[in-house]
């Protein structure tokens, strides 16, 4: 090798620079057109504010033709689940927001199998996954895995009910659970501050995994530090939804207009909105790659195990295939000792003399 | 109960809208000009001022019940109608308490006294009512105390030597909360309201009623009536209990304003340079008791400065009659006349 060949990469501008830290804006032009997908699922009893959060969330109307069923239908009613997609553009970078809404959730007498139909749905997510995964043809893999779920918790308890509790603990191995307090205009200060350190107490007592956000590196500037400690300290956000503009303070700003007020929905001192608009924006990577790396490999390995564990129920079942084989065999020897018998006497017939052979069979 | 004079007003306009001919309930009499010709002042509308003066003395019960999931202001609120501390709160709890498995009935008494005249105000609390993950019939237990209540009332009237005046433990009102969700009752609601609004007063309300705006309010409210009116469901003032033309309309008025949205708070703030009850938050004072915030002044007057009599009359004429003509046809027409064990236990075990 002459040494010709290696002074043409050099880039003339610094010495022994090889060019690789160009890398990630390559995988940045590539991400940005290929787009992103996003699936967030939301989860919580009727009338907690949840589409009307996510419509302000998104700045869009995902649910234009709504119809809020009355008690009688709700009695009847099981969990449904219902997705809706819309693509988001915003500067050249395009999103695929999946939102899974879940109604009915929490809203029969009896709750207890309520649940059965979220877990099933993420499940299937995974299933589907997986076989793309495993299959001959991996380009276009389409990713609806639930990256995270939004759990909405009423501010009118005194913490966590029972059955947010039992959700929880069924799905924080399977999704990203971020626990929200909806409708937070109706907590002074006061309460807010005690209704959240409550929820944390429950969680941490009731073991219930829910998201974490990553702390910030040591080579991140510091605003960005001080920016997720303050997210972090936040949880669970206790937000308000609104799309409607309402005039305050000589500005039109999204809120709530009340006859002793106005709730601002992006003024941080009314409530986490934006905090929660900011976690959800800055760390959708990081959602994405925990459902990937944590729960689709748990769901994975558990999968596999469970397929291994499906051959073995087999080999038990050969004894009662064997049995059934030879039974089978009976009949058939039994059939065939029939027709020599007919065909004797069918001889017998025709020779009148000829000698009986028993055949063995 | 004290037993007043017979009525003697005509009501025959009346009585197409009263299936059946039921006990006269028991009040003082109105100011009535009478036709007779009266010779000259007699003193019979003295009356009242005797009958006012033997409750003053004698005092009066009176036992709400209020019954709603956890958290939706239950205590806070009935600390607020009654102005003093007659429940106790559950955010005062030092947190050893966990919601109940299953549905409790907690009665605490008080005496208030006001004007010289004194209550016996019974506070009945129903926690873990709508609070498992399971609800199914949870508004048993609350029913059967309530007949339970009735029975004891049964007996003691029944019985031989009676006692001057019967301890009256029976509900007379029901306060039932509905979250504001904005959107229409829950089926628990109304399985709730179908199964006791037979047996109880109930008075709906919506609680924590600073969650809506004025147009949510509003809509919420029309909804809920409508489906309560869809189900057959009647509240408190109950249409078919109306005496007259004049109830009707004070009624009527009360049952489209209903049910009352409400917002209870026991502490005080200075707001214009009076203090006021009410909740503080950034974007503003709640004044629990100005109308243009909250309907609790309606639901307070209501409760207690109109309706307070007529709540007992209803439960004494109304549903425990119902309640007793039941029990004594089931007995073919004879008093209960054994002591019945399972009637004189309470439901708390």
């Amino acid at each position: 090798m002459s040494k010709q060949q290696p002074t043409q990469f050099i880039n003339p501008e610094t010495p022994g620079y090889v060019g690789f830290a160009n890398l990630p804006n390559q995988v940045h032009r590539k991400s940005v057109k290929k787009g992103f997908e996003f699936t967030l699922m939301v989860v919580g009893e009727s009338g907690l504010g949840k589409s009307t959060l996510i419509n302000s969330l998104f700045l869009t109307d995902l649910y234009p033709e709504r119809i809020i069923p009355g008690a009688a239908e709700k009695i009847e009613r099981t969990v449904q689940i219902e997705a809706s997609t819309v693509e988001i553009e915003e500067r050249g970078v395009k999103l695929r927001l999946t939102v899974v809404d879940t109604p009915g959730y929490g809203d029969a007498i009896n709750c207890r199998d309520c649940f059965k139909t979220i877990i099933s749905y993420i499940d299937e997510q995974f299933e589907r996954y997986l076989h793309d995964e495993s299959g001959l043809n991996r380009r276009h893999i389409v990713d609806n895995r639930v990256h995270c779920c939004f759990y909405f918790i009423s501010p009118f308890g005194h913490g966590l009910k029972p059955l947010d509790v039992a959700f929880m603990k069924a799905i924080h191995n399977k999704v990203n659970i971020v626990p929200v307090i909806a409708k937070a205009d109706t907590l002074t200060l006061k309460e807010r501050e005690r209704l959240k350190k409550r929820i944390l107490d429950e969680i941490e007592e009731h073991n219930i995994k829910i998201y974490h956000l990553p702390d910030a590196e040591s080579d991140e500037d510091e605003d960005f530090k001080e920016q997720t400690r303050l997210l972090k300290a936040s949880i669970p956000f206790s937000v308000v939804g609104s799309n409607q503009l309402i005039e305050a303070k000589g500005k039109k700003v999204r809120g709530r207009l009340y006859p002793w007020g106005v709730v601002e929905v992006e003024n941080p001192e009314h409530n986490d909105f934006l905090k929660l608009r900011t976690m959800l924006i800055t760390h959708m990577q990081d959602l994405q790659e925990v459902t990937q790396d944590l729960h689709y490999e748990n769901f994975r390995s558990e999968r596999l195990k469970r397929g291994g564990r499906k051959v073995e129920n087999e080999d038990m079942n050969k004894d009662q295939i064997l049995l059934e084989k030879e039974a089978e065999l009976r009949r058939m020897q039994e059939m065939i000792a029939r027709m020599q018998a007919q065909m004797q006497l069918q001889m017998q017939g025709g020779d009148g003399d000829g000698s009986v052979h028993g055949h063995h069979v | 109960m004290s037993k007043g004079l017979p009525e003697t007003r005509t009501d025959a306009a009346m009585s197409e809208l009263v299936p059946e001919p039921r006990p006269k309930p028991v009040v003082p009499m109105k100011p009535v000009s009478i036709n007779a010709n009266l010779l000259g002042y007699i003193g019979i509308d003295t009356i009242i001022e005797q009958m006012r003066k033997k409750t003053m003395k004698t005092g009066f019960d009176f036992n709400i019940m209020v019954v709603g999931q956890s958290g939706l202001g239950k205590s806070t609120l009935v600390n607020t109608l009654f102005k003093s501390q007659v429940s106790r709160k559950s955010s005062s709890w030092n947190r050893e308490e966990k919601i109940p498995k299953t549905v409790e009935i907690k009665a605490v008494g008080h005496v208030i006294e006001e004007g010289g005249v004194k209550m016996k105000l019974t506070v009945i609390d129903t926690p873990g009512f709508g609070d498992q993950i399971n609800n199914e019939n949870c508004w048993e237990p609350i029913e059967k105390y309530i007949n339970e209540q009735y029975e004891k009332f049964l007996k003691e009237e029944v019985n031989i030597a009676r006692k001057k005046r019967i301890p009256d433990t029976r509900v007379h009102c029901c306060l039932y909360f509905i979250s504001p969700t904005g959107h229409s009752l829950r089926p628990l609601d109304l399985e709730f309201m179908k199964h006791l609004s037979k047996v109880v007063n109930i008075i709906p309300v919506i609680a924590k009623a600073d969650t809506m705006t004025l147009e949510e309010k509003s809509e919420f409210k029309q909804r809920v009536r409508k489906e309560l009116e869809v189900h057959g469901i009647e509240f408190y003032p109950q249409k078919e209990f109306d005496e007259d033309l004049e109830d009707k309309t004070e009624n009527d008025k009360i049952r489209e304003s209903m049910p009352f949205a409400v917002v209870g708070s026991d502490k005080e703030y200075q707001v214009n340079g009076k203090r006021v009850l009410g909740r503080k938050t950034p974007w503003g004072i709640i004044e629990v008791e100005n109308l243009h915030h909250c309907e609790f002044a309606l639901l307070r007057d209501f409760v207690i400065r109109t309706h307070l009599q007529d709540l007992k009359e209803v439960t004494h004429n109304i549903h425990y009659e119902t309640y007793r003509a039941k029990r004594l046809n089931d007995n073919g027409g004879l008093p209960p006349v054994s002591v019945d064990t399972e009637g004189s236990h309470d439901s708390n075990p």
